[in-house]
């Protein structure tokens, strides 16, 4: 684990120096530039603020999250199980993702307002594709072989997805729910930097409009490491719920 | 007594006749070959009999009832051993008994004492992935078992295995099937796996197909190790050659 973790952790830490060497030998002047080490500071200082705004967006990230999550999936069921509504929504599907959100956001503060609803509209229209289209083809992934055993033995549809289909789609479940992870909390801050009263994204408009590149910064930092906590979770359930996929590859004679 | 019983069956795809007025039968506690060339209708005659596919003509009878159509009757075992990945063999083994609705726990309990007579000690817990190509066909012909107790359907369910296995896992079976008391239908395109585990093969070839003949293997079981080395084993193996 540590040892292929080298290389990474080595380029971090070497892009870090070169940064702080440029900073500090005046290449750049700070107020375009800050340090890493003025970042630091100002993310120590601004630490209680940050706190209170990451609280509001997580919450908003979480909620959409859940929800995205949970209308993909019953989108992902619906449209297996009908193929007309497949055929019908799949194009349909594939059209909301070619809107940029930050075109749609601002319509959302418009039909919303600026409290939570719009961040969290926006956070289900960006989250339940990935979960959608990956569990669908999940679904069709499932051995037609096995389907038909099953069915020989007198199962039941839903049995059928139970011990079939659903298993089956895991793997595309969790890529999917990565992806959705990690847009759930740029959804989230990209929507309260088009409006809002509270949360890391309105805090980041506030610095931006200081000038305070290092509180920037921090934020883009915090942001970040939020999205690698929640996507490092996802992972972790992952493994939880796969647990034949750590397994040894061993062979035994018979 | 019969077990299974095919009656005059026929069917055709768009049009095409693949079997043709086949009737075949097995009875209790017999191992019945069904030898025929690869894509001659012999797995399209399985699906009928597990009630996946519906016959044009005919009907197939289990202890003289009628299950024509129905699926949940007779399970089947192929080549492919179908074990779920995401599940450990013991849950593999038990999964028909949960789909008949009894409760995991439950089902489990009912499942464990078979493992030990099914070679497959030790393996409750592992995933199909870390078993060898002939442990997981036991695992795969110990869930058939837990479907139905006594009517196993096998297409080529050793055909993957390498000769050695293979050799072993027939003494294997033939040894199970008596312990257990199951009456097996086994389809085979290898002429000395018939001879050497059938007690009756029957002859499908032909387009459509058809029962081109019946050949009653007379060596008393359990056969003698050099059985597939004998004058006999020859003499049937050129009968049924010229039949074919």
């Amino acid at each position: 684990m540590l040892k292929r973790n080298i290389p990474s952790v080595t380029a971090v830490a070497a892009l870090l120096i070169i940064w702080q060497s440029v900073c500090s030998t005046g290449l750049i002047p700070s107020y375009m530039l800050p340090s890493p080490i003025e970042v630091m500071h100002a993310f120590v200082s601004e630490f209680p603020l940050l706190l209170e705004n990451s609280a509001i967006t997580l919450q908003e990230a979480f909620i959409g999250l859940i929800l995205g999550v949970s209308i993909g999936f019953f989108a992902a069921v619906l449209m297996d199980s009908f193929n007309v509504l497949y055929k019908a929504f799949y194009p349909l599907l594939i059209i909301t993702q070619t809107i940029p959100s930050v075109a749609v956001a601002p319509l959302l503060v418009l039909w919303f307002g600026y409290e939570m609803t719009p961040k969290i509209v926006l956070i289900i229209i960006s989250t339940f594709f990935p979960v959608t289209v990956g569990l669908l083809d999940g679904f069709r992934s499932a051995d037609k072989d096995a389907i038909g055993l099953l069915r020989s033995m007198g199962a039941k549809r839903t049995q059928i997805f139970r011990y079939i289909k659903f298993p089956s789609a895991l793997p595309q479940l969790f890529s999917g729910l990565r992806i959705a992870a990690a847009y759930s909390v740029v959804g989230a801050v990209i929507s309260e930097w088009l409006g809002g009263f509270g949360g890391l994204g309105v805090y980041m408009t506030r610095v931006k409009k200081a000038f305070a590149f290092d509180k920037m910064f921090a934020v883009i930092f915090l942001i970040s490491a939020i999205s690698l906590a929640l996507m490092a979770l996802v992972g972790f359930a992952e493994k939880k719920c796969m647990p034949y996929r750590n397994t040894d590859k061993k062979g035994e004679n018979t | 007594m019969k077990k299974l019983e095919v009656k005059n069956v026929s069917k055709s795809f768009d049009g095409n006749p693949v079997l043709k007025d086949i009737s075949i039968e097995l009875k209790r506690g017999e191992l019945v070959c069904l030898l025929g060339v690869s894509g001659g209708g012999k797995t399209t005659l399985f699906n009928i009999i597990s009630g996946l596919l519906t016959p044009d003509r005919g009907q197939v009878l289990l202890d003289g009832k009628d299950i024509t159509d129905q699926p949940g009757h007779i399970s089947y075992m192929l080549q492919k051993d179908l074990l779920l990945p995401y599940r450990t063999i013991e849950d593999n083994a038990a999964l028909p008994l949960l789909l008949k609705g009894v409760k995991k726990k439950e089902a489990r309990l009912q499942v464990s004492p078979m493992f030990s007579q099914f070679g497959l000690e030790g393996t409750q817990k592992k995933y199909p992935s870390q078993l060898s190509g002939g442990m997981r066909q036991r695992a795969a012909l110990l869930r058939t078992y837990m479907f139905s107790k006594d009517v196993a359907l096998l297409d080529e369910p050793f055909s993957a295995l390498d000769t050695i296995t293979k050799s072993s896992m027939h003494k294997w079976y033939l040894n199970v099937m008596q312990q257990i008391q199951l009456s097996t239908l086994f389809i085979t395109h290898d002429i000395d796996e018939a001879i050497l585990i059938s007690d009756r093969i029957y002859l499908l070839s032909g387009s459509p197909g058809e029962i081109k003949g019946e050949i009653i293997i007379k060596e008393p079981k359990p056969r003698r190790d050099d059985f597939n080395l004998t004058a006999e084993f020859l003499e049937y193996k050129r009968k049924i050659l010229t039949l074919l």
